[in-house]
Order: C-alpha cells, then sequence, then structure tokens
C-alpha cells in the first residue's frame, strides 16, 4: 500500500483547512521561485520523465502535449492554459476532493505548468453543478492573487501570471477539450472539428493546452521530489500515484490515492471494506468512469488498475472511476441508465451520435424487459459500430463501447430475458 | 439531447420582466465578470452574467430563479450579443432553467453509480411528498428534476437542492432534510452520514489517519 508519505493529496479527505497558510504547512507554494527559475525546458523534461500522463481519460503524456506549444510568439498571439474541471464522468468524482480541499496543489500547478508551456494566462473550467467547490477556487484564487502568488511578477519569479475560474453550467461535452474552448468564448459546448489542434489555434485562436485538473495538481509535488520518485510507483509506462473513487456496491466506497498498477483486489480489500456481501458476490466492473466497457468479475480480480492492464482487458483505466456492480444488479438496466446519460448529453452536433444515441437507448430499454426480438442484439451491436468512429468527439464512443461490453460479456442474460419475455418462439418462426 | 423549450414570451410576461436591470451590486460583479476576459472578448462573460441574471430573478421571485426571454434578452444588450445566440446558450446548458421553478430544485441524481446505491428509494420517497418530476407542486415549494451524474459518486446517492448537496442519502436521510427546508432552516450540507466527514472510507480509516487530528506536514518522512 502506498505510505502516507508518498500522497501527493495530503488533504483529500478535508479533515484539516484548505486556505493558503494551512496548504502552505503541507508544504504548498514552497519556495515556488526555485521551481520557475529552472527554466521552460528543464520543467517539461522533468515531466517527460516522470511518466506523467493525463488524467483525464485519455492518458497521453502530459509532458509531450506541453512541447507542442509554441516556443516563442512569432505573430503576437499570446498562448493559454486551460484546465479541465468539468468533473462530469458518471463515477468519477477526484477533481471535486482537490478543488473543495486542495485547491492550492491546482492554483500553484497552474502557474508553474502554465510557465513551463509559455502561457500567458490559465483558465480553470469547473463544471457548473460544483457550486461550492467553485466557491473554494474563487477564494483561493483570490488568496494566491493577495498573497503575491499570482499576477505581475508571480511568486516573485518575474514571470507575469493570471488565473481566471469560469464556471460551466451543466453540459458533460464540454469536457472535450475544444467543446471546452467553445463554450470559454461564450457559445454552445459543440466540439471542433481538428485539425487545427489546440496547440495551434485554441482559445480565441491561440496556442491552448488543456490539461486535466489532477495532471495540473500533481506537478509542483513531481518537480520538488523529482521525476524518479513518482516514476518509483506503477509499471512501465504506467508511472506516477493516482486518485482512485470506488462507488457502488462496495462496503466503504470512498476516494483514494494509490499507486498506479495497483491489484483490484488490493484497492478494493484494502480500502473499501470487500465487496458487498463478498467477493464471491461480485458481478462486474465498470473501471474508469461510464464511457469505458464493463468486465466481469473473474476477469477483474487480479487485474492491475492502469492503462496497460485494463486495455489488455478490453476496457480502460478512464478517469479511475471504479463503479462495482454486484450480483443484485440489474445489469441491464445499469448500462441502459449510461445510455440514457449519452442520450441526455449528446450536444446534437453529429447525426451518428444525435440519433443513435436516443436510438441504441430505446433499444437497451426493450431489451431490458425482453421485449425485442433475438437478432436485435446483433443489429444493436452494428449499430454501435456505426456510431463508434463516425462523429467529431469521443462522446459517440464513449455511448457505444458500455453497450459493446455489455453485448460481449452478458449476451447470455440479454437472450435469457428475451425468451422469457416469450419472444424467441415468434423470432425463431 | 435534454428536450428544453423556453417558457412563453407573453405580454404578461413582457410587463413584468420588460424592465428588468441588474441591481447596484450586481451591476458591479458583472463589470468584474466581464474584465475576466480579454478585450473584445466579453461574450465569454455570457454564462457567468446568465447565472447572475438567474439568481437574481430568483431573489426577486423567492425561487431558484429562472430566466424569463426579456432577461436574456437584457444579458445579450449587456454583451453587444445578438438574443439568438445568447438564447441558444441559454438553452444548451441545463443549469438555466428556462421555464419557472419552486422554491427548492430538487434535484435527484439518477445515473448508474447513484442508482446502483439507491436513487430509486430517493426519487420514490419525493414522490410521496407530492412531487413529480418536471413539475413545481402547487405550494411553489418544490421542483423536482432527475439529473445527470453530479460527481459525488463516491457519496451516491445525492440529491442537490439549490446551491447545497446532500450526499449518503436514505429516503429517510432525505425527509429529515426535506422537513428541515420546509420550515425554513438549512440542514448541514455534504455527507448526511453521521460517522462520515467527506470522502474517505467510513469507519477504521486506511489512510492519513494522521490528517485527522493535526495539520500534518509529510515533508519530514520524505
Amino acid at each position: 500500500m502506498l505510505a502516507d508519505k508518498d500522497r501527493i493529496f495530503t488533504n483529500v479527505y478535508g479533515f484539516q483547512d484548505w486556505g493558503l497558510k494551512a496548504a502552505q504547512e503541507r508544504g504548498d507554494w514552497d519556495d515556488t521561485k526555485a521551481l520557475i527559475a529552472r527554466g521552460q525546458d528543464s520543467i517539461i523534461q522533468e515531466i517527460k520523465d516522470s511518466g506523467l500522463r493525463g488524467r483525464g481519460g485519455a492518458g497521453f503524456p502530459t509532458g509531450m502535449k506541453w512541447s507542442f506549444m509554441p516556443k516563442e510568439s512569432k505573430d503576437g498571439r499570446p498562448s493559454f492554459l486551460v484546465i479541465n474541471a468539468d468533473e462530469s464522468e458518471p463515477g468519477s468524482c477526484k477533481d471535486r476532493e482537490i478543488i473543495r480541499h486542495d485547491p492550492h496543489k491546482l492554483v500553484e500547478g497552474a502557474l508553474v505548468a502554465g510557465f513551463a508551456m509559455r502561457a500567458r494566462a490559465a483558465y480553470i473550467y469547473i463544471r457548473g453543478e460544483f457550486i461550492r467547490e467553485a466557491e473554494t477556487l474563487f477564494k483561493a484564487v483570490a488568496e494566491a492573487y493577495d498573497a503575491g502568488l499570482l499576477g505581475k511578477n508571480a511568486a516573485g519569479s518575474g514571470y507575469d501570471f493570471d488565473v481566471f475560474v469560469h464556471r460551466g453550467a451543466g453540459a458533460y461535452i464540454c469536457g472535450e477539450e475544444t467543446a471546452m474552448i467553445e463554450s470559454l468564448e461564450g457559445k454552445k459546448g459543440q466540439p471542433r472539428l481538428k485539425p487545427p489542434f489546440p496547440a495551434g489555434a485554441g482559445l480565441y485562436g491561440c496556442p491552448t493546452t488543456v490539461n486535466n485538473v489532477e495532471s495540473i495538481a500533481v506537478v509542483p509535488t513531481i518537480l520538488r521530489r523529482g521525476a524518479s520518485w513518482f516514476a518509483s510507483f506503477g509499471r512501465e509506462n504506467n508511472k506516477g500515484t493516482k486518485l482512485f473513487q470506488i462507488s457502488g456496491h462496495v462496503n466503504r466506497p470512498c476516494v483514494v490515492e494509490e499507486a498506479m498498477s495497483i491489484p483490484f483486489s488490493e484497492l478494493i480489500e484494502k480500502h473499501c471494506g470487500g465487496i458487498r456481501g463478498g467477493k464471491d458476490n461480485l458481478l462486474a466492473v465498470i473501471p474508469g468512469g461510464s464511457s469505458v466497457p464493463l468486465v466481469p468479475a473473474e476477469q477483474i480480480w487480479d487485474c492491475p488498475m492502469d492503462f496497460d492492464g485494463l486495455k489488455e482487458l478490453g476496457s480502460g483505466l478512464g478517469t479511475a472511476g471504479v463503479i462495482v456492480m454486484d450480483k443484485s444488479t440489474d445489469v441491464v438496466r445499469a448500462i441502459s441508465r449510461i445510455s440514457y446519460f449519452y442520450k441526455h448529453e449528446s450536444c446534437g452536433q453529429c447525426t451518428p451520435c444525435r440519433e443513435g444515441t436516443g436510438w441504441m437507448w430505446r433499444v437497451m430499454e426493450r431489451l431490458r424487459t425482453g421485449d425485442a426480438h433475438i437478432d436485435e442484439i446483433d443489429m444493436l451491436q452494428q449499430v454501435t459500430k456505426q456510431v463508434e468512429g463516425h462523429t467529431i468527439c469521443a462522446l459517440g464512443d464513449a455511448a457505444a463501447w458500455p453497450i459493446q461490453g455489455l453485448i460481449k460479456h452478458f449476451r447470455p442474460e440479454l437472450e435469457r430475458r428475451i425468451a422469457e419475455a416469450g419472444n424467441l418462439a415468434e423470432a425463431a418462426e | 439531447m435534454a428536450d428544453r423549450a423556453p417558457h412563453p414570451d407573453t405580454l404578461e410576461l413582457r410587463e413584468r420582466w420588460g424592465s428588468f436591470a441588474w441591481t447596484p451590486a450586481n451591476a458591479e460583479e458583472a463589470k468584474k465578470i466581464v474584465a475576466r476576459y480579454p478585450e473584445g472578448r466579453q461574450r465569454s462573460a455570457v454564462m457567468p452574467l446568465l447565472f447572475l441574471a438567474q439568481y437574481q430573478v430568483g431573489a426577486e421571485t423567492n425561487t431558484q430563479g429562472w430566466l424569463p426571454i426579456p432577461v436574456i434578452e437584457f444579458v445579450a444588450r449587456e454583451l453587444d450579443m445578438p438574443v439568438i445566440r445568447v438564447l441558444e446558450v441559454a438553452t444548451f446548458y441545463t443549469m438555466y432553467n428556462i421555464a419557472p421553478v419552486g422554491r427548492f430544485h430538487v434535484q435527484v441524481c439518477g445515473t448508474t453509480p447513484c442508482m446502483l446505491r439507491g436513487s430509486d428509494d430517493l426519487l420514490a420517497a419525493c414522490k410521496k411528498r407530492g412531487m413529480a418530476k418536471g413539475h413545481t407542486t402547487d405550494d411553489g415549494l418544490w421542483t423536482l428534476t432527475e439529473v445527470e451524474c453530479m460527481g459525488n459518486c463516491a457519496s451516491a446517492p445525492m440529491v442537490q437542492i439549490n446551491d447545497a448537496n446532500y450526499e449518503d442519502l436514505t429516503p429517510e436521510r432525505l425527509d429529515h432534510v426535506l422537513d428541515e427546508l420546509a420550515a425554513g432552516r438549512f440542514p448541514k450540507e455534504g455527507t448526511q452520514d453521521p460517522a462520515r466527514h467527506t470522502v474517505e472510507p467510513v469507519g477504521e480509516p486506511t489512510n492519513l489517519a494522521a490528517m485527522m487530528t493535526e495539520n500534518h506536514d509529510y515533508r519530514g518522512e520524505w
């Protein structure tokens, strides 16, 4: 188990004050000037060496992402850092804990990361429903300004840097980076076609990098403790510590920071008090937030919880929002409810997603009650394949994958329901 | 896509809201908000200004607040934007109420993590009190909405009522919260489990035990 001294988010449970003074006593904003004095290239190299991969779900190497930003502005356009705090993926609730209990890690990270990518300012886009969390974040930023840690000559570094907070208003799609940029510009959050990528033309047409809250908040600690410290956790290509969020049918649901690649069994037994009703009562797990396919009990138990381990099982780490389902679960309804979520959150821009998410949900609801023909299972599978990969952003893929996972692992259950509802014979005739 | 249609634009509505303007305090706030964005990019402020307007309508009507068409037009004038651009933002984002709501907007999260922990029972408890999804009760006290994941999954099931989250709910705990609100009191926000602080594993701590009693600085152990 990860030792307490190696945890980055020591106030993740909010037992102590989130304010600047208390945060400084825990080690935040400790000689930030010296971190900045290392220079842009050195910081980016250190982050590359640490093996940090983006914590928002896709797992793109953070240091490499920063290196795509222009080193100098040839036409006078400034660069921006946008921090994605639009945490809306069902099963994910980690950024909320960082923002409301350890916001100074994020604000300090914004300065250091913003400096490293030569950004003029950072916009933190926080989801609208995080109302109290946004209040905390506004106050934390104001505290940092008052203490001279942001603004002109931020933290005495000689670098001018601003941090602004922008609240969303209830649209899951704004977690997609180009939709977030659109929303920041005061428009509907509908994703943009890429290219151009945000690093070339993002917010207000300027070079922009969009990073997840956790990716940014861990940066100062990585720089203080060194890339090799961070890289000492987890398997090759899956380095570091990570906030896991365990919800559903465990005895003690929680958010906990652990080393990457921790086996699922250890995560559940050590921190969550085991599966409700014991290990044998486990049915399936959605390991990375609602967008990834579910994994049946027998495959997940010993699996290392990291990008590659879960990819091998045909799923993914995503945001590490682990949704646990025991044998009392109506698994078809659980996935159908996720289908409804995507129907609700589709921005309506691309036809396969706008029409497909509603269509898939309606068929899922019929499969739930068995009111379907047996060959509709294959038809649904085919439709998910027609949505996947045919939309501007990944919401179409995210709507398709949970259904594909259900059909892959629970087809007998779908067939049983159809048979029980008396629709099997009819189809055979 | 969420099914949403703006409240009809009637003569009565124009009469009530046609002269909407910021209160002095909100006018100050609006100026601060617009200053967060670069010169010439003031339309970025449309979302925060719509929130501000919704709050002000809420304060004037003693409800959570909503956005009548004349108020949307006011925000458009403030930012020098075409009304349709503001209207499409107001209708796109679900937190903007485009029809009147009650004193308390009870938003029950029904997405899978909450569903697994019993959000069906919470909806049933709301219905028992006369609430119906998408409607406001006759006394104007409650509006019930089933919402999508609110990001409180480790303390599910949860309900957001106006600005406050109530987590780790059971039907009994929710009843208590609603009774308190109806009586004009404000119950403790966050988890309703008396044994829990926030999102730690309830019971014996599995990690960071030292932080429970003091603001522990771990740097000495690095």
